[in-house]
């Protein structure tokens, strides 16, 4: 029963969707407030009615309803109940649904929170959120219907894939999609203002809480991603340039540049057609990467089932989507106004290099992706592009970018002081020096990258504070009136400060753990000692045990440091007969410090186990910073003109008046 | 980014409205130029769509295998040459230690061997030759010979994509077929075993 209905409300909600895709924007051409009307109701009607669908699923799943083709291929009566749930959308069709539930979720917040926009902006923008939901919902009723039916019914489900079977992965697609969707309402925001072409300081206001958010969950989804790599595929590393991982990093990095760029507009009104473009680039990214993992036109270990006829649709609602966007944009682009001009030397100036960086990076990524793609329809030459490239072409990009993080925030507007910024910097420059010269002298021989990037986190973590200190003049001795301005300071200016040490506990946590990491990979019997670091783990054995769904090779050792006792550690090796698979759950001791991370291999029939032991120094802080980078973008969400919205027009209209006092500098620039 | 024009707002009028016109036709060009890239990003998706990453490289099926001659792994006897390719049917399996997908497949390369089907060989690609070797200590060794294949030179010659691949060769040291990316467990019932099994009549 609840397979039906759930179809129903899909093939309802397409049919809404269409009337909110068609009725607002020709309300809003002809100014007709009934008609635009109809645009807010029907992003609700629409949200509840995939919400129902997706319930119906979950219910399938849940009951372990074989009869569905979808609950059979992707689950077992045996598995825990989170699986059941999470495998709702471990799936092709599943995660296309729960896609489309968050799209209309954001559309439905479009119609919630967008009361105060204006009304034909307000029925544009739910008109385009529309017409993607349209071209989803399409795909999902015509291609992938989750709701099939199986007659006869077979009495068990295939399984769900072993590797996914996991807490991290479980949340991972749905931070993932908040992210990639929540793109759509820039998106949609983006072609909108097009539409009206208008694009002025109140519309970036509009758009960047919405980005924002989505950032946020972006920044989650992909940390949560690679965490769920470093510790379950049991390999220690935790990026591997994978096409599906490169899928999400693109519109990662079109979202931080358009995060960058739309502060100017805000403030100084321009790079307006550029913070479009970026807008549209983002949501498209986020397409194209879907593109890539459901069609099957690049090769990746976490790619879905690929299927032709899916890839023409997704393709074709790409064409649609990216190519309508872009050509709307190459008409009404360059009637767009530019507005204020700065000096490359400025506030607007570092963005503006923050966002050429980014995007190239972004671009680089692209064509590392695309490229075995390229060569085999050109030459049918089949390549891969592994990590050496996106090595060699990212910490070029990436240490200037790191740099000029630290200037940054500290230049005014439209025209700054470079020189005076650098001096109030001289201190930290020192510092870093100084730590250059240490790291040289103490790692040269094993990694000359250390050196740069260990400087750079003291770069880095150090003008972040010093930026603070400059704007609650922390060293004018007056801790009284520091403290009255610590308070005063907008939440926006502590969630850049965040975000941006975010940043530097990354780099610090990737140069540490890539630079001093102790590895061993040996054959261990019962009773063996082996020093890893400083810790020595004594292997006491190994033995099967039995799981939910899955049985398991469980090894024991006992850590110690300098003789005293430090933790019992219990990597296992898992086989999971349905579908037949093995996987390692590594048993990690994760300390601030660093993680000992020991994997537990295959007996060799002699009583012996292989084993991988690791330490791995301030490893963790390469995910405490992107939680750093999140908590930074939700704090700076939670600022009051961020909820309010609405922007005061006037402040708007005279930045450049407030630009001459650095101290009300800090309070109008806050966050920025 | 025809906004983002750098200059200080002090130019005289006419100078800016000479300024403004240029900016305007550069501006058309420069908002014509991402749907230009679509198009050709587009066009080469389409293409894509028709190609099959993980199908066959058909300049190399029915060839016999390229000559090659490589070193053994470290602690190993032997090494692998093309000369060693002479049962009625062998796998030479290209894989490395730092390949994921290599992994995956892993269980089942040794199942094969545990069964003794079919004789596998190793190409240990662009791979550090002693971390290939703990790899194989750790998760077990399926190969009978491994050649190490340092600077992927053989690899090229194999036409290898990526890591894993498998090559099926006959007797005659030809390749019969070559499966891309990871041994599934449907592929080496569907295909890979019947193959086999009719090549070892």
């Amino acid at each position: 029963m609840a397979p039906e209905l759930g179809q129903y409300a899909l093939v309802l909600a397409i049919i809404v969707a269409t009337v909110q895709a068609i009725v607002p924007q020709v309300g809003a051409y002809r100014r007709d407030a009934a008609w635009m009307g109809v645009a807010p109701a029907a992003a609700r009607v629409q949200f509840l009615l995939v919400l129902f669908a997706f319930g119906c699923l979950m219910v399938s799943f849940i009951s372990s309803d074989f009869s569905v083709v979808n609950v059979f291929e992707n689950s077992h009566s045996l598995k825990p109940l989170i699986y059941k749930i999470s495998g709702v959308w471990g799936n092709h069709e599943g995660s296309l649904l729960l896609w489309i539930l968050i799209l209309t979720l954001f559309g439905a917040a479009v119609a919630q929170f967008g009361q105060n926009l204006p009304p034909t902006l307000q029925a544009r923008v739910l008109s385009v959120q529309a017409m993607i939901g349209v071209g989803f919902l399409a795909f999902i009723l015509f291609t992938s219907n989750p709701f099939s039916r199986l007659d006869p019914a077979p009495f068990e489900g295939n399984g769900l894939n072993p590797l996914l079977q996991d807490p991290a992965l479980a949340i991972h697609p749905p931070f993932l999609y908040l992210g990639y969707v929540g793109l759509s309402v820039a998106f949609s925001f983006a072609v909108a203002a097009l539409i009206e072409g208008r694009v002025d300081p109140a519309w970036a206001r509009w758009v960047r809480p919405w980005t924002l958010a989505a950032w946020c969950c972006l920044t989650a989804g992909i940390a949560l991603g690679s965490y769920w790599a470093y510790y379950e595929l049991g390999w220690g590393g935790w990026w591997f340039w994978d096409p599906v991982e490169n899928a999400s990093f693109m519109p990662w990095l079109a979202a931080t540049a358009l995060l960058h760029s739309s502060i100017v507009v805000e403030k100084r009104d321009a790079l307006k057609s550029w913070t479009v473009l970026l807008a549209i680039l983002a949501f498209s990214l986020s397409l194209l990467g879907t593109f890539i993992v459901r069609s099957g036109v690049l090769n990746s270990v976490h790619a879905f089932a690929s299927d032709p006829t899916r890839g023409v649709f997704i393709l074709a609602f790409l064409v649609f989507v990216v190519g309508g966007s872009l050509t709307l944009y190459a008409i009404r682009a360059p009637s767009l106004k530019g507005g204020g001009l700065f000096r490359p030397v400025s506030r607007e100036g570092t963005l503006v290099l923050n966002n050429l960086l980014l995007s190239t990076a972004c671009f680089t990524v692209l064509l590392g992706t695309l490229y075995p793609l390229f060569l085999d329809a050109v030459a049918s030459e089949k390549v891969s592009v592994g990590p050496p490239y996106f090595n060699a072409v990212f910490v070029p990009l990436m240490t200037p970018l790191v740099a000029a993080l630290a200037i940054g925030p500290m230049l005014a507007w439209k025209r700054g002081d470079l020189a005076g910024v650098l001096g109030r910097l001289k201190f930290v420059a020192a510092l870093a020096f100084l730590t250059a010269l240490a790291v040289a002298w103490y790692a040269w021989d094993i990694m000359p990258l250390a050196v740069l990037g260990l400087a750079l986190v003291v770069w880095l973590g150090l003008g972040v504070f010093r930026e603070w200190a400059e704007r609650v003049r922390l060293f004018r001795w007056d801790i009284v009136d520091s403290w009255r301005r610590a308070r005063g300071l907008p939440r926006a200016s502590y969630g850049m400060s965040i975000a941006h040490l975010g940043v530097a506990l990354m780099v610090l946590g990737i140069t540490a753990s890539e630079t001093w990491q102790d590895e061993k990979q040996l054959i261990m019997r019962p009773g063996d000692v082996e020093t890893i670091s400083d810790f020595e783990l004594t292997f006491i054995g190994a033995e099967k045990v039995p799981g939910p769904n899955y049985s398991a090779t469980a090894a024991t050792f006992v850590v110690t440091r300098n003789g005293q006792p430090v933790t019992i550690l219990q990597p296992e090796s898992r086989i999971f007969p349905n579908p037949p698979m093995e996987t390692t759950e590594a048993a990690i001791r994760s300390t601030l410090a660093g993680d000992l991370y020991t994997v537990v291999g295959e007996g060799d029939g002699l009583g012996g186990h292989a084993v991988r032991l690791y330490y791995k120094p301030l490893v963790i802080w390469i995910w405490l910073g992107s939680l750093a980078m999140m908590v930074g973008g939700m704090i700076s969400l939670s600022d009051r003109r961020h909820r309010i919205g609405a922007p005061s027009r006037k402040q708007a209209a005279e930045p450049g008046t407030k630009n001459r006092d650095p101290g009300a500098l800090a309070a109008a620039g806050a966050g920025d | 980014m025809s906004d983002s024009a750098k200059t200080d707002g002090t130019a005289d009028t006419a100078a800016e409205a000479a300024a403004g016109k240029r900016r305007t036709r550069y501006g058309l060009l420069l908002a014509a130029l991402p749907i230009a890239a679509f198009v050709v990003i587009g066009v080469f998706l389409f293409r894509g769509l028709s190609l099959d990453p993980s199908d066959i490289y058909s300049v190399m099926i029915d060839k016999p295998a390229p000559a090659f001659d490589l070193p053994a792994l470290p602690g190993k006897a032997n090494g692998l040459s093309n000369t060693d390719l002479t049962h009625p049917v062998q796998l030479v399996n290209v894989f490395a230690s730092w390949c994921v997908a290599c992994r995956v497949e892993h269980p089942i390369l040794m199942e094969l061997k545990r069964n003794g089907t079919v004789p596998i060989y190793g190409l240990n690609y662009k791979d550090q030759p002693t971390a290939a070797i703990n790899w194989l200590q750790n998760f077990g060794d399926p190969y009978d010979r491994i050649g190490s294949d340092l600077n992927g030179r053989v690899g090229i010659d194999f036409g290898v994509y990526g890591v894993p691949e498998t090559f099926i060769v006959d007797g005659n040291g030809v390749i019969v077929r070559k499966i891309t990316g990871p041994i599934t467990p449907v592929i080496l019932q569907k295909e890979l075993l019947p193959l086999i099994a009719e090549m070892q009549k």
